[in-house]
């Protein structure tokens, strides 16, 4: 048996149920409650090439917030499985041998549950090495789940014990800590929102957002591609300090995003009736970092014609698509990461990024509460990660 | 017969005095020994001002008479200084209406029938109809306005520009073109201050970014002492060697004029006089306009100050060839404006009123006061600071953290960016002007709004830093903390924290002025 978080009920059900507002001890205390910590069964290997991981630190990532809070989109309720172990940024240690692994081996997750992992043919995405788009991740040797901390056969990092399939490991370098570890999952995603941003040469790029996945994209915009000014919109102090330590020309506040993005490119700027004000003109690429309808209306209304519009936090529906179609905007979004080269780069950037401190709260399972708590208003308290830490809950 | 300017020493029978805030006023009580500096009483108005226009009209200074300058199948080209001036504005008629009245009249006589008149705002806002009507008059608004003969200066209009040369010292001189293609150009000016008028009318009120920018920069303006006095300022240095070239080019026949001190109306005119001489109507009405200033809500104290008009009197009228003119004009001006004062005193306060010449209609936004403060009132001295270097500054306004979108769109976003970056003067020129000076969204506001040009938040910043540059200390009593320490500033909410504050750099019993203006004054020091 172990200790494990687990979200318990439908998500349909919660996200009808759920009350509105009120802050996360309420929500997780109170009747609604989708979460609790429970002691279970191990989850067992599925098939070849599956082996126990034992979590020692867990990231919590936004998406399980919005999860935890019903505000993810019922689109999702199709691709997870109940009762499910959140935790999908894990850094963790391998209990068997898993193919060219020995067990012992520090090890991060891929959480995407792909074709490879479930034992089915691969489809056209994985046969082109795009495992993040994955067709079949609700069949085969595990049940529905887009992820692993999302599935109900695989469990979580947010438990004493996971599985994983070799697809999805990654050995740890000796030299890197596991504080630097957990945060490699996270990484990769944003390496891979930095590719799906194509940013021109000597571009300018918005990153709306300031929180691990504004931030970790900033970083990966500035290490690897040729992007120009790099503006961050950021609420917090601690937020606005690291924003220009990975790499911000300048940090905006969310109230001064179009006059300021305005000066910075020498647009044009237009104030409708009962609307928000628009730029002609404007940056090369904006990257929504938040996921919010607000944080989404400014990037649209804020990038040159022709320009590109990357949604890499899991968007908030209710957006005016106007600018889409009188600018010409591409549109993209950008989910995980599509396979080795993503973890390799994110690797080097975990070990030579300023990264310390990154990791600002480490709780054991049972202070789950105030874990969630604290990840929740992480921004304002000046954190960036808060993870659970795994050696001391079992 | 007028009183000259006076100086007062605090001494214990001295009532409060009158310091302006913003858009109201406190009753302060100084330290013993603070000397206290007054305007001269107002000088008397001319009696005949229409007589006296025609008078410069016919005898001009080192010209010929208007008359004899005019000609039938001329260009003709009137120019007038903006709604920067006078302040507070004047009451109608407005002496720049009165005196294109007559130069129009002359012309028509004449049988000039090419006529244009041009609002010369060089880099500030357009003015609106309603204040040209104001400024010139229903009669002469309505006669050219609509044919599109009477309108304001556009700087950034390349069709529209001429350039006419450079100067020994490589400053390029380019001024509106109709101006400059004109066999007369008329230039009608109110002198309230004596940094305007002379050369700083045509090459500056006309010119374009291109030729303003070799004077309005950090370098001269911080090698200005002070603006008051052209012989000593390098923006009148550089100015007068651009008017000297153009008038090789361009006949240019000037007229200035000169306003006494009357610039609060009824029932304000307390605040024209010396507290000590208040009657008891005088005491009474104070008590009661500072009481409604006190309960008013802040946009009816804008209303109420905004819509001031000074019952000024006209002190002199003069005409003919520009430098002469001027000669003539700072005589009057320095008459009703210059006070001695002995030696320079460790500190200086002053409060700042609620307008200056960049916020007609609008809220003074914390560079405007900035500006007003340590630009022109810190500069109204003749020889020397009445500071000494190193001493301290201490002014009274509330400074809102505000600004109107509509005439200071630039100066939004320089309070916001630039100055987060560094307040050093020389600094922000070098690595923000240019990108301001040529933003298209400023040049199109500018050009077809009622903004002023995005260069500007930048040349009123300059102004200030000459005072930047002499004293120790500036800190602002009763004003918005958040913008006052933006600006590198400190905030004290009364004047003992304030000089509390300051004797770090001053000592705790430094001696202290109080230029007691509006109306406005020059300071004298020997
Ligand atoms: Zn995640
Ligand atoms: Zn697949």
């Amino acid at each position: 048996m172990m200790l494990a978080l687990e979200m318990y009920r439908s998500m349909p059900r919660y996200i009808a149920a759920r009350a509105v507002g009120g802050r996360v001890p309420g929500i997780l205390t109170g009747p609604a409650a989708p979460v609790r910590l429970v002691n279970r069964a191990e989850p067992r290997s599925v098939a070849a090439g599956w082996a126990r991981v034992k979590p020692i630190l867990s990231g919590i990532c936004g998406s399980d917030l919005g999860a935890l809070f019903g505000q993810t989109s019922m689109y999702f309720s199709a691709l997870v499985s109940m009762p499910f172990v959140p935790g999908h940024e894990v850094v963790g240690e391998l209990v068997d041998d898993c193919e060219d692994l020995p067990a012992g081996t520090r090890v991060v997750l891929d959480p995407v549950l792909s074709c490879a992992a479930r034992g089915v043919e691969r489809c056209q995405s994985c046969a082109n090495g795009q495992t993040n788009r994955c067709d079949r991740v609700t069949v085969g040797h595990v049940s529905p789940g887009l992820q692993t901390g999302y599935c109900a056969d695989t469990g979580g990092g947010w438990g004493g014990q996971l599985v994983a399939h070799r697809s999805q490991l990654h050995a740890v370098p000796d030299g890197l800590s596991d504080e630097r570890a957990v945060l490699v999952e996270p990484i990769a995603c944003a390496v891979h929102t930095a590719m799906r941003a194509q940013v021109p040469d000597g571009g300018s790029v918005l990153v709306s957002g300031a929180g691990a996945v504004g931030l970790f994209a900033t970083l990966a915009l500035r290490e690897l591609t040729p992007a120009g000014r790099i503006s961050v919109v950021a609420k917090h102090a601690r937020q606005r300090e690291l924003a220009r330590a990975f790499g911000a020309t300048d940090v905006l506040s969310p109230d001064e995003v179009p006059a300021r993005v305005r000066r910075a490119t020498q647009a044009f700027r237009l104030s409708p009736d009962r609307s928000g004000e628009f730029l002609l003109g404007g940056v090369d690429v904006a990257i929504d970092a938040v996921g919010s309808k607000d944080s989404l209306s400014t990037t649209l209304r804020v990038t040159r014609a022709g320009g590109r519009v990357v949604l890499s936090g899991m968007p908030a529906a209710g957006a005016d698509l106007s600018p889409v179609w009188f600018r010409e905007l591409e549109v993209v979004g950008t989910y995980a990461t599509q396979g080795r080269e993503a973890f390799a780069r994110a690797f080097d950037l975990a070990a030579s990024a300023p990264l310390d401190g990154v990791v600002g709260g480490r709780y054991p399972l049972y202070r789950w509460r105030e874990a969630l708590d604290h990840a929740h208003s992480a921004g304002r308290l000046g954190t960036v990660k808060v993870a659970f830490d795994l050696r001391s809950s079992r | 017969m007028s009183r000259p300017g006076f100086v007062l020493e605090v001494d214990d029978r001295t009532p409060p005095l009158i310091v302006h805030e913003g858009e109201g006023f406190r009753l302060e009580k100084f330290p013993l020994g603070t000397r206290v500096v007054y305007s001269p009483e107002s000088l008397p108005a001319l009696r005949d001002v229409d007589g006296a226009i025609k008078h410069a009209l016919e005898e001009p200074e080192n010209s010929e008479p208007l008359r004899a300058l005019l000609r039938p199948g001329m260009k003709l080209t009137i120019a007038f200084d903006d709604v920067s001036l006078p302040l507070p504005p004047m009451k109608r008629p407005d002496i720049r209406q009165r005196v294109i009245e007559q130069v129009l009249t002359m012309a028509a006589e004449a049988g000039v029938d090419d006529v244009q008149i041009i609002a010369a705002l060089a880099l500030h806002r357009r003015m609106t109809p309603s204040e040209l009507k104001h400024a010139l008059g229903e009669r002469v608004y309505r006669s050219f306005a609509p044919d599109g003969l009477l309108y304001n200066h556009d700087a950034e209009d390349p069709d529209n520009l001429e350039f006419i040369g450079t100067t020994d010292q490589g400053e390029e001189v380019e001024i509106n073109k109709r101006a400059a293609q004109s066999d007369l150009l008329v230039y009608v000016n109110i002198n309230i201050v004596p940094m305007d008028g002379g050369h700083k009318s045509v090459p500056i009120g006309l010119a374009s970014y291109r030729s303003l920018r070799h004077h309005h920069n950090s370098k001269t303006m911080v090698h200005s002492r002070s603006f008051m006095d052209h012989k000593k300022s390098a923006m009148h240095h550089s100015a007068w060697r651009m008017g000297r070239l153009l008038k090789d080019h361009l006949k240019i026949f000037t007229i200035e004029t000169t306003l006494n001190n009357d610039v609060f109306p009824a029932p304000y005119e307390f605040l024209n006089k010396r507290e000590w001489e208040w009657n008891v109507r005088d005491q009474a009405t104070m008590l009661a306009a500072k009481r409604g200033l006190a309960l008013a809500p802040s946009k009816m104290k804008r209303k109420i100050f905004q819509g001031m008009q000074a019952p000024y009197g006209i002190t002199g009228v003069h005409a003919g060839e520009t430098e002469a003119v001027h000669e003539k004009t700072l005589e009057n001006v320095y008459r009703q404006q210059a006070v001695e004062v002995q030696g320079q005193s460790d500190v200086l306060i002053m409060g700042v009123p609620y307008l200056c010449p960049y916020n007609v209609d609008a809220v003074m936004n914390p560079i405007l006061a900035t500006c007003m403060g340590l630009g022109y009132f810190f500069n109204s001295y003749r020889n020397k600071p009445v500071v000494r270097p190193g001493g301290a500054v201490i002014l009274y306004h509330p400074v809102p953290y505000e600004f109107s979108q509509l005439h200071h769109p630039s100066y939004v976003d320089f309070f916001e960016e630039v100055l987060a970056e560094s307040t050093d003067p020389a600094t922000i020129e070098q690595r923000f002007e240019k990108q301001y000076a040529t933003d298209p969204w400023y040049i199109h506001l500018y050009r077809t709004s009622y903004a002023y040009h995005g260069v500007h938040p930048f040349y009123m910043w300059y102004w200030a830093a000459h005072a930047m540059d002499h004293v120790g200390d500036v800190v602002w009593v009763g004003a918005d903390r958040r913008a006052v320490e933006r600006m590198g500033f400190r905030a004290a909410s009364t004047l003992a924290d304030a000089l509390e504050m300051v004797s770090g750099t001053v000592g705790r019993s430094p001696s202290i002025t109080y230029t007691h203006n509006p109306p406005h004054l020059i300071s004298d020091v020997r």
